[in-house]
């Protein structure tokens, strides 16, 4: 007996919304709707962006980095977030893509990576609030997407969260030493966190009631915790820490609400998020153009390495012509 | 793991702690190039590998120059005039086969002495046993990309070939002796010429031609004299720290 197209059509639709409403890992053979598909590709290729534009402001201060100690952590970190952009460009791969179309579409603006990254790292202070403040929302973020529906994008993110988590405790601990170090060092710590506050919380991305993906990315399990709930997370888990390390929030309207049992928090500037991610921000054009050149002045050496590969079978002996 | 220099025998500290200088800042300033190089890699697996052999020779500077004094007064404080490191590894990454050029040469060096120093009992002995294993790594990243961009396409194999060619002056210091390191360093010229040529000739290259030392120059690093791209690199790597006298970090 043949089904119908159209029937076997809806049946795959419903297996499959069956399956992740059953909390089931969707896997690269298993049928998924294409918008899930171009959802997930989407999201996860942002991801492995944000990691690999991300290395840039962090990356800015290894050269600079004040003690030993700090310099072979730095370097470590920046190498840790290379190796994340690996992992996920390979589980983007899983869904049908490559990493140099993924890239291409970095380069050509056509995919979009953090805004976050946008800003500029103006002083040694800014990395441990990068590494408090920006991988501790990232951290936020991704924990949950321990649990996506997709196999490859959760399996990647449990590895990730694991080395993030360990990069934040840095950053904190950066802050400490300087919060607690010589005044100049306080002041230079306290500053870092004003300007990174903001931008960290808008990494959650827009309010859920003007958030296009949230509600099908929630419903595909994508996704498992909106924008907004979050972000308040966060706050909640920031404002005692921002304490241990003796340093103010830039926040006059942040105050602990009884009745809520969470947080209250002011407003955040939505055009300054919007222009960012239009382009606009500080560095957009010095990241986007830095990755640009760096992928530019080494396309002769990938050109060797894959003309040498056409030549030299994997046991390094030559090819017979 | 940093073996207390007075524990190697009256009156053989200060010697200890000279080589340890020579041999850390090597490591340290090699690094400090190498570091230079994160987000502009040609492939994402070359930001992981450079950084990496980055980390492992900061490691390395790290016990060196704590067998010397402390780590962070030697890497931050000292002047120009006072660092003792080659010449090749302070000089501008360049392309990268100018980076690679540059490691080929000096990760050979490396894995040969520290393959002697770890066979032996001296004060370096216990580093040496350590960072054989990460220099055998990184001589063969070196070997690997060196076939690549000799045994590649004509652009390739012209960029590897200039700097060869460019860093080759560099080399005979190598092998001028260092105080406080018993080497056969003829030896180890020997073996290093012999390693180099082979890979060279596997990469369908010669080696350079030319003199691999100036009158002026034999031993310079060594004797804290360095070429003039080091003091710009310096500034940058000690600015912060000199901002901040005393503070801790």
């Amino acid at each position: 007996m043949e089904a119908h197209p159209a029937d076997l059509g809806a049946q795959l639709l419903a297996a499959f919304d069956a399956a992740v409403a059953a909390d089931e890992r969707v896997e690269p053979r298993d049928w998924m709707p294409e918008e899930y598909r171009a959802s997930l590709v989407r999201q996860m290729a942002q991801h492995a962006h944000s990691e690999i534009i991300g290395m840039q402001p962090e990356a800015n201060w290894i050269t600079r980095a004040p003690s030993l100690r700090r310099k072979a952590i730095l370097m470590a970190k920046v190498q840790d977030e290379a190796g994340h952009g690996l992992y996920l460009y390979s589980a983007a791969e899983t869904l049908g893509t490559s990493r140099d179309e993924l890239l291409d579409k970095l380069h050509s603006g056509k995919q979009k990576y953090s805004s976050i990254f946008n800003y500029p790292t103006l002083t040694w202070a800014d990395v441990g609030a990068i590494g408090w403040l920006v991988d501790g929302a990232a951290i936020t973020n991704q924990v949950p997407i321990c649990r996506c529906s997709y196999g490859p994008y959760a399996r990647a993110m449990v590895r990730i969260c694991k080395e993030e988590s360990f990069h934040q405790r840095q950053g904190f601990e950066l802050l400490m030493a300087l919060s607690k170090g010589t005044e100049a060092q306080h002041a230079m710590a306290q500053d870092a966190v004003d300007r990174w506050w903001w931008p960290s919380l808008m990494m959650f991305g827009p309010p859920d009631d003007e958030s296009a993906h949230s509600a099908q990315s929630m419903a595909w399990r994508i996704k498992r915790h909106s924008n907004d709930e979050l972000r308040q997370r966060f706050v909640d888990i920031a404002v005692p820490q921002a304490e241990a390390l003796g340093l103010t929030l830039p926040d006059p309207d942040l105050k602990w609400n009884e009745e809520r049992g969470h947080h209250d928090f002011g407003a955040i500037d939505w055009a300054e998020f919007w222009d960012v991610l239009k382009g606009n921000g500080p560095c957009n054009e010095q990241r986007i153009s830095q990755r640009r050149r760096a992928h530019e002045e080494g396309a002769w050496v990938r050109e060797a390495a894959a003309a040498y590969a056409g030549k030299h079978t994997s046991t390094g002996r030559e090819v017979q012509a | 793991m940093s073996t207390p220099v007075s524990s190697t025998g009256t009156g053989t500290a200060d010697v200890t702690a000279a080589a340890a200088l020579a041999l850390g800042d090597d490591a340290l300033i090699l690094s400090h190039r190498l570091g230079e190089w994160a987000g502009h890699a040609p492939v994402l697996e070359e930001e992981l590998a450079l950084a990496n052999i980055a980390l492992d020779l900061l490691g390395q500077a790290r016990v060196l120059l704590s067998m010397a004094g402390d780590e962070d007064e030697l890497a931050y404080l000292r002047e120009e005039r006072a660092f003792r490191n080659l010449q090749l590894v302070e000089q501008p990454n360049g392309d990268f086969a100018h980076t690679i050029a540059r490691q080929l040469y000096f990760s050979l060096y490396q894995h040969l002495l520290h393959t002697e120093l770890a066979a032996g009992d001296g004060p370096f002995a216990p580093l040496a046993a350590k960072a054989v294993k990460e220099t055998a790594y990184h001589r063969d990243h070196a070997e690997q990309w060196t076939l690549r961009l000799g045994d590649g396409t004509e652009e390739s194999r012209r960029r590897m070939r200039a700097a060869l060619d460019s860093l080759w002056k560099y080399t005979g210091e190598l092998f001028q002796p260092v105080e406080g390191l018993e080497l056969d360093t003829a030896a180890l010229e020997a073996a290093w010429l012999a390693a180099l040529g082979d890979v060279l000739e596997r990469a369908g290259l010669a080696l350079p031609e030319g003199p691999r030392t100036g009158a002026w120059a034999a031993g310079a690093g060594r004797q804290g004299l360095h070429t003039e791209p080091f003091g710009r690199m310096i500034a940058e790597m000690q600015h912060l720290h000199r901002s901040h006298p005393g503070a801790s970090w």
